[in-house]
């Protein structure tokens, strides 16, 4: 990646909140979250190709500690860590449970653990408010410094987030993730503790969701289960994702945001039929665009284009 | 002692109709391989039919089964001939996503069309209720499930004794060998999907004597459908009935437990225990992966 | 001196059927073994048995005296045993150098990825890949991949070889081609037992011969003695040829 690139990228990024107006800033926070998702999914399920549909299970996770964290006087960047830690414990048990299964098993059993915690948060009254929600404690701050604080949050672990993804790349970890891949069985014939670095991909799958759970409720300051663990959020990243590339290292966030923006533009123009427009999209992608975006050939397009 | 009867008869009122409702989704799973997320949807289509057609043509849910059951074959044919079938040899994560992006156009459609709220079909001359002994039996359950079975045991004999029931049974032992021997795999994979269809719809017509119907509540039977599945093994009609019956008493009693807005999650955490412990089902029969 | 190689009667049923019943026979260090023995003999299941794919249902597996029995394969395969798989097994959408390279990583103690490369690169060339170094692996003709399959078992660093039919579905010219390979691999000392249907490989490669039947060991001992030994004919061509004299060739 060239360095100028880079470090536009980076200032666009860092002055983003400096120079555009509330809107924007609030469709780039989008933006950050969006790409942590993909970013956190794409380790379990873009490089080592099993269906986690558990990225629901593990925001509403996050949140939930995160909000109940704050409700108990913890101040906020702890709150958000503590989730983060919660979500890492809560993926190792889980990953011990359920990465045994393959294809379809796996994916369900993912699925369900999200719909089995909203139960219990709806159910858990006492601690989590139930079906009422829960509000967190309003920061004495002014407006917009509070959207700046969020983005910069958002951003920050975006940033974090797409960092341990280069880094993985890098490292044997991303080599050996990619080999479970395409032949588990001989990719353990080779040495490869293929238990060890599926649960490794599984638990940073949801390290950084979890905290992006207890920031977006320290943004909203009021939470309930249906919408901390909604099914949409566990397949909202996949889609991006599968829209930039997976398994890529820049594939996710390019996914992410193309999303975003169909998203806004279909919600804006077409809010009743929102969730008809986003499974055409869904269908489109699997029949158009397998590999991703990442994965178009531009300069093999533009050739078959000009004139012989 | 009553009330442990009583139980017992819900659930397994109750597990007749869930038999119904998964037995289509298992052999949709079981023989294409394709989890089809937009099953819960196909059995809410199904009961909108019965409802339209009993306030528009005084039609008896109970013979609603046979439209409802005829479009949703023709529907599950057509998805499957134009759509599905392009997918059917991808991994996991490619079905779940197409059939899930079909499913949120179909929930909208139908959003738009029925509009959320909850209808429910009241028959003009209540069924009555049956006592026996002391249990208390709701004569239009216990229609209901009758009918559930009796549907059930159809695809059933379907299977074993139809030529194109032998065609489906041998595509899912081995495909390969199937296409060798000369069975169009394609269309038996279509005839699958539509008998998928076929099932959850009339399922649905049955279903909407008793509970109310909205779109919002596909996802609820497709969750139940997935524990029944898991419970009873894929594929298998038989394992469908066995799974169906034991997940309605054990929802049944938990209802009794713990309430009935818990017996849901009940269903979910058996659900992730035998997936964690046993996953070929309590039938012991070799699912896919 | 310790044996390389040490089965004491290891057993595995698999439900009713019983797929290998108290075998031991072990392979000294620098021994080159062949494994024979009619289809469905057990062969291939010793050999997983060896790598960790399944536990004995009794009896213990010993590598250089330390019983390796029970532990995971991928610890197995950092211990020092490699194995081919009979059907091909590559990571079909890396390259062939990656392919190797990933086997140099994971158990051939290679410090990182720009080191295992390298030494990947040299392991291709052995083999005579090197010039399909860069193409993805699925590319490769069949006796390509086999030759694949063995460079990622050297690449591994191992002190013992099991070769599983490493040679079926060759034509003759590429056949004589894995033969040299494996003479110089037995050259450099390292211990190999080779699963084989051919009887050229073995009567040529190997110094010694065992022969599984129905899994069960039956026989042990030089090529041109097993060949002749009535046990053997039997299991391969029945009892009336075993009663005539002199063994087919």
């Amino acid at each position: 990646m060239r360095p100028a690139l880079v470090a536009l990228a980076v200032a666009v990024v860092a002055g983003w909140p400096f120079v555009v107006g509330p809107y924007l800033i609030r469709l780039a926070s989008f933006a950050c979250l969006y790409s942590v998702l993909a970013l956190s999914w794409n380790f379990i399920g873009g490089l080592v190709g099993y269906p986690s549909f558990a990225t629901a299970a593990f925001f509403g996770l996050g949140a939930y500690t995160g909000a109940i964290a704050q409700g108990h006087g913890v101040p906020m960047p702890a709150a958000w860590l503590a989730a983060a830690g919660l979500a890492t414990m809560f993926a190792t048990a889980l990953g011990w449970a359920i990465l045994r299964l393959r294809g379809h098993y796996f994916a369900v059993a993912s699925l369900v653990v999200g719909e089995v915690l909203r139960e219990v948060a709806n159910a858990a009254t006492g601690v989590t408010g139930g079906g009422m929600g829960l509000n967190l404690p309003i920061l004495r701050l002014d407006v917009a410094v509070q959207a700046r604080l969020f983005y910069g949050a958002l951003a920050g672990l975006a940033a974090a987030a797409l960092a341990v993804t280069l880094l993985v790349d890098r490292h044997r970890l991303g080599l050996g993730l990619r080999v479970i891949e395409q032949n588990e069985d001989a990719a353990s014939m080779v040495g490869v503790d293929t238990t060890r670095y599926k649960t490794l991909a599984f638990v940073l799958s949801a390290t950084f969701v979890g905290a992006a759970g207890a920031i977006y409720a320290s943004w909203v300051n009021y939470i309930e289960p249906a919408d901390v663990f909604d099914v949409l959020l566990s397949v909202k990243p996949i889609v991006m994702v599968l829209l930039g590339g997976a398994g890529t290292v820049l594939g996710p966030v390019v996914g992410a945001v193309v999303f975003l923006a169909l998203e806004e533009l279909v919600w804006r123009n077409f809010l009743s039929i929102h969730a008809g427009l986003l499974g055409l999209i869904i269908v489109v992608l699997v029949f158009v665009l397998p590999r991703g975006l990442l994965s178009l050939d531009l300069r093999a397009l533009r050739r078959r284009h000009r004139p012989a | 002692m009553t009330l442990l009867l009583q139980v017992l008869a819900n659930g397994l009122v109750l597990g007749g109709l869930y038999a119904c409702i998964a037995a289509g989704f298992s052999l949709v799973w079981g023989v294409l391989n394709v989890i089809n997320i937009l099953h819960g949807s196909f059995i809410v289509l199904g009961a909108y039919v019965a409802f339209f057609a009993y306030v528009g043509l005084g039609l008896h849910p109970f013979l609603a089964v046979v439209p409802a059951g005829a479009l949703l074959f023709g529907v599950g044919y057509l998805a499957q001939a134009l759509v599905i079938n392009r997918v059917v040899a991808a991994p996991a994560l490619t079905t779940l996503i197409l059939t899930f992006g079909l499913d949120l156009l179909l929930n909208n459609a139908m959003l738009i069309a029925f509009r959320a709220d909850y209808r429910k079909i009241t028959l003009a001359e209540p069924l009555g209720v049956l006592r026996l002994g002391g249990v208390f039996l709701p004569v239009d359950r216990l229609a209901a499930m009758a009918l559930a079975l009796l549907l059930t045991g159809g695809l059933y004999w379907l299977l074993r004794g139809s030529r194109v029931g032998r065609a489906i049974v041998a595509v899912r032992m081995d495909r390969e060998a199937a296409l060798l021997m000369g069975v169009d795999v394609p269309r038996t994979y279509a005839v699958t999907f539509g008998l998928g269809a076929l099932m959850a719809g009339a399922a649905g017509s049955l279903l909407a004597l008793i509970f109310p119907i909205s779109p919002l509540a596909g996802t609820l039977y497709l969750g139940k459908a997935f524990v029944v599945c898991v419970l009873g093994g894929l594929g298998s009609v038989a394992g469908a009935i066995v799974g169906g019956l034991v997940l309605g008493v054990v929802e049944s009693v938990a209802a009794l437990l713990l309430g009935p807005e818990h017996a849901f999650t009940v269903s979910f955490a058996l659900l992730i225990a035998l997936l964690v412990l046993r996953p070929t089902g309590l039938l012991g029969r070799r699912g896919y992966e | 001196m310790t044996p390389r190689l040490e089965l004491r009667r290891v057993a595995r049923s698999f439900g009713g059927l019983q797929a290998v019943r108290q075998v031991s026979f072990s392979l000294a260090p620098g021994e080159v073994v062949g494994l024979i023995g009619p289809n469905g003999a057990g062969k291939t299941t010793l050999v997983n048995l060896v790598t960790g794919v399944y536990r004995p249902s009794s009896g213990a597996v010993f590598f250089d005296g330390r019983r390796i029995d029970g532990l995971p394969s991928h610890r197995i395969a950092r211990l020092g045993v490699a194995r081919t798989f009979q059907i091909v097994q590559p990571f079909p959408r890396l390259s062939v150098l990656d392919n190797v390279a990933a086997a140099a990583l994971f158990a051939g103690g290679a410090r990182d990825l720009a080191e295992a490369r390298a030494r990947a690169a040299q392991h291709l060339a052995f083999v005579g890949l090197a010039e399909a170094a860069g193409r993805p692996a699925a590319a490769l003709t069949l006796a390509g991949r086999k030759r694949l399959e063995l460079a990622k078992s050297l690449a591994m660093n191992p002190r013992l070889l099991l070769l599983d039919e490493v040679n079926a579905g060759l034509n003759p010219a590429e056949l004589e081609v894995a033969l040299g390979l494996i003479r110089r691999l037995a050259e450099r000392g390292l211990t190999i037992l080779i699963i084989e249907h051919l009887m050229k490989v073995v009567t040529t490669a190997c110094a010694r011969v065992v022969v599984l039947h129905h899994g069960e060991l039956i026989a042990d001992g030089r090529p041109a003695d097993i060949l002749r030994d009535s046990r053997v004919v039997e299991a391969y061509l029945g009892s009336r040829f075993a009663r005539q004299p002199g063994a087919p060739r």
